[in-house]
């Protein structure tokens, strides 16, 4: 018993614990839906949310820790509702809206996404980082006209897709909204996610030290869309008609404001900011109607500047430094600690310590009276 | 005479295409950042002309409110400049195109606040046609030709021959090193946003007086239209922006015009980008810099 306890302390619990507060939710909900206690409307905040966090952490890897910049994100969601959904279709008249239905759809509707991912990134990934940028601009909107124009597709009026049942639809999604966090956090401390965070931190001497940076920008970029391209699936069964016209750059600048407020680089605060502006969004809806609607995008728009200068600007770095409410977090953990410290296993935005300071190496510290001159060795000795 | 009329009309949007591509390449070449918020000042600039157009009917009052837009595009492009981009100099590029990114949805939700998200009709004047044979081409689109090629070939002997033109191709070859010749980096990148955003209010008039409506996002699908020109042309050239845009201006036209494909217009310009960057990765006429460490 007690080596189980001692195993139980080794475990680092902050690595796990968004794991465990998601299973946790999940469970609550599950016991109230079938006690009937959880309302429909309730149970559909819950799916959207689930879909925004999988986006959110999908999008993370490649912004946050491979540090490109993708505008198509909604692009490769609509690939996987569109392909996801066609095939459920199928799938639901031949063995019924069951889980395994869902299965299938969201593995082929996910890896099509991947498919276009591994198509766009191809030629952008060669390319620097701005074109990358614009690329997956325009792949989504290729994406978003072909499946409007499509009559297989259902053209305007959009598709109609088999809804799974309002009461445990979370449940699948929250389970996979874990499964996505498994992938890319397992993935980000991983030597090969330490390949990745070296790419956004430096390429050039990423690959000096002989890491295949094109090969391992597309492969995040594809694990990424693949993960759009799921959640777009988990999208056409939660709702009975998809339109193109949703996924457009808006929605991927939405997913976008999303990873930057909750802090870019943070699988954590992608999560949360995931939920809380998912959830925002949603009581919003219902109070501000019509032009007013604005607001909110205004408000996103001033917070998502300031907090974009605040965490990035070069004036302000000392500043940032003082105050930091990780710092404060650490401090209250242990007050002993020296806070200048870094733990490398964080794969933070900022907080990895890739960059050589070539000032520092480069310098050397001359005393005075202590000068070497070739032929007047010099007083101090070697 | 079908085959001249698909030209002029590419021409004409090849050449508005051209007025915003111009504002991304120069901010591109020399401040090396991607204004997203590009496209939202052609917006801005749409609405002020809506705005003093609609205060008279009279046309003098018309040329007032061009010079207003013009105004009012090039003190929001320096102020977009000053607050949002001037902090984050040294910051990462992608920090610096999130920042854009913001400070385009922040003008596109103040014009829905302020105006609504109803389309408005712009009262400019209609100017007729003029018939040369059978071929009738509004007075319109030949404002836009002759201005815009004014426009361009003045831009060009600016920067080609003005002291100030000159700093500016310095500083897009070597920020640093020109700033040790003694030229004001801060100075040069605040003329070209000034220059650019001017150049914006220009292609919102000529936009206008194609299509007299405005919403809140009337400048989002020209400015990624314009971006992609300046793509394909090679970002950072100003040659490169105008023969991008008007390749792009004549595609658009000729897509048009084929009924079966015309819904398509949209992918298949982006799949010429695509298969242009795929080609060549520096566009047409974009150099290529080595990096060193």
């Amino acid at each position: 018993m007690a080596s189980i306890f001692d195993r139980m302390k080794k475990v680092r619990w902050d690595h796990y614990i968004d794991y465990i507060l998601i299973a946790v939710f999940a469970l609550v909900l599950t016991v109230l839906s079938m006690t009937g206690n959880l309302k429909n409307s309730s149970a559909i905040i819950v799916e959207k949310i689930a879909i925004s966090m999988i986006l959110a952490v999908s999008l993370s890897l490649v912004v946050g820790f491979l540090g490109e910049l993708s505008l198509g994100h909604a692009g490769f969601m609509c690939v996987g509702a569109y392909i996801g959904g066609k095939l459920s279709i199928a799938l639901v008249a031949a063995m019924g809206n069951t889980v395994f239905a869902v299965i299938i759809s969201m593995l082929v509707g996910g890896l099509c996404a991947a498919a276009c991912g591994f198509l766009v990134g191809l030629p952008a990934l060669r390319l620097k980082g701005d074109y990358l940028a614009i690329v997956t601009l325009a792949f989504g909107e290729i994406v978003k006209v072909i499946f409007q124009q499509s009559a297989t597709f259902g053209g305007n009026l959009g598709l109609g897709t088999p809804r799974y049942d309002k009461r445990s639809f979370f449940i699948i999604e929250l389970i996979t909204v874990i499964i996505t966090l498994a992938a890319v956090q397992n993935l980000i401390r991983s030597k090969h996610g330490r390949a990745i965070t070296a790419i956004r931190d430096n390429e050039i001497a990423a690959k000096a030290t002989g890491i295949n940076v094109t090969g391992y920008k597309l492969a995040a970029f594809m694990i990424s869309s693949f993960f759009a391209g799921v959640a777009g699936v988990l999208f056409s069964f939660s709702n009975s008609t998809i339109q193109a016209t949703k996924f457009g750059y808006n929605y991927s600048i939405e997913i976008l404001v999303i990873i930057v407020l909750g802090g870019m680089g943070s699988l954590r605060g992608s999560l949360i900011s995931a939920a809380l502006i998912t959830l925002l969004n949603e009581k919003l809806r219902t109070i501000l109607t019509g032009d007013l609607a604005v607001m909110k995008d205004l408000v996103y728009a001033v917070v998502l500047i300031a907090v974009v200068i605040y965490n990035n600007a070069p004036a302000l770095k000392s500043f940032r430094d003082k105050y930091n409410l990780r710092r404060v977090f650490d401090k209250i953990r242990n007050p002993k600690q020296d806070h200048a410290f870094v733990r490398d296993d964080d794969a933070a935005w900022d907080r990895v310590p890739t960059k050589i300071k070539m000032d520092e190496l480069l310098s050397v510290d001359i005393v005075p009276g202590n000068e070497f001159t070739p032929d007047k060795p010099s007083k101090g000795g070697q | 005479m079908k085959i001249i009329e698909i030209i002029i009309s590419g021409l004409n949007i090849g050449v508005i295409y051209a007025m915003i591509a111009l504002g991304y390449t120069m901010v591109y070449g020399i401040a090396k950042l991607l204004n997203f918020a590009h496209g939202d000042i052609i917006m801005v600039g749409g609405y002020a002309i809506c705005v003093f157009c609609a205060m008279s009917g009279s046309r003098t009052f018309f040329f007032v409110s061009i010079v207003a837009a013009v105004i009012i595009c090039t003190v929001l492009g320096i102020v977009v400049e000053r607050v949002a981009y001037r902090p984050l100099r040294g910051a990462t590029p992608i920090a610096v195109l999130i920042t854009a990114i913001g400070i385009s949805y922040l003008l596109q939700s103040l014009a829905q606040i302020i105006f609504g998200s109803a389309q408005r009709y712009v009262t400019v004047p209609d100017l007729g046609k003029i018939m040369i044979g059978s071929l009738g081409i509004k007075w319109s689109t030949i404002i836009t030709l002759a201005a815009s090629v004014i426009v361009m070939v003045s831009l060009s002997l600016f920067v080609k021959y003005s002291r100030i033109g000159r700093a500016m191709i310095a500083v897009s070859e070597d920020r640093g090193a020109s700033q040790l010749m003694g030229i004001n980096v801060n100075i040069i990148i605040t003329i070209t946003f000034a220059i650019g955003s001017a150049l914006a209010a220009l292609a919102g008039l000529f936009y206008l007086l194609q299509s007299p409506y405005i919403t809140n996002t009337f400048g989002a699908m020209p400015g990624i239209k314009a971006f992609t020109a300046a793509v394909i042309g090679g970002i950072g050239s100003i040659p490169g922006a105008m023969i991008g845009s008007l390749v792009l201006g004549l595609i658009e036209s000729i897509c048009d015009t084929i009924v079966p494909i015309a819904p398509y217009k949209d992918a298949i310009e982006f799949s010429i980008l695509i298969i242009i960057l795929l080609v060549k990765p520096t566009g047409l006429l974009g150099k290529v810099r080595r990096e060193k460490v």
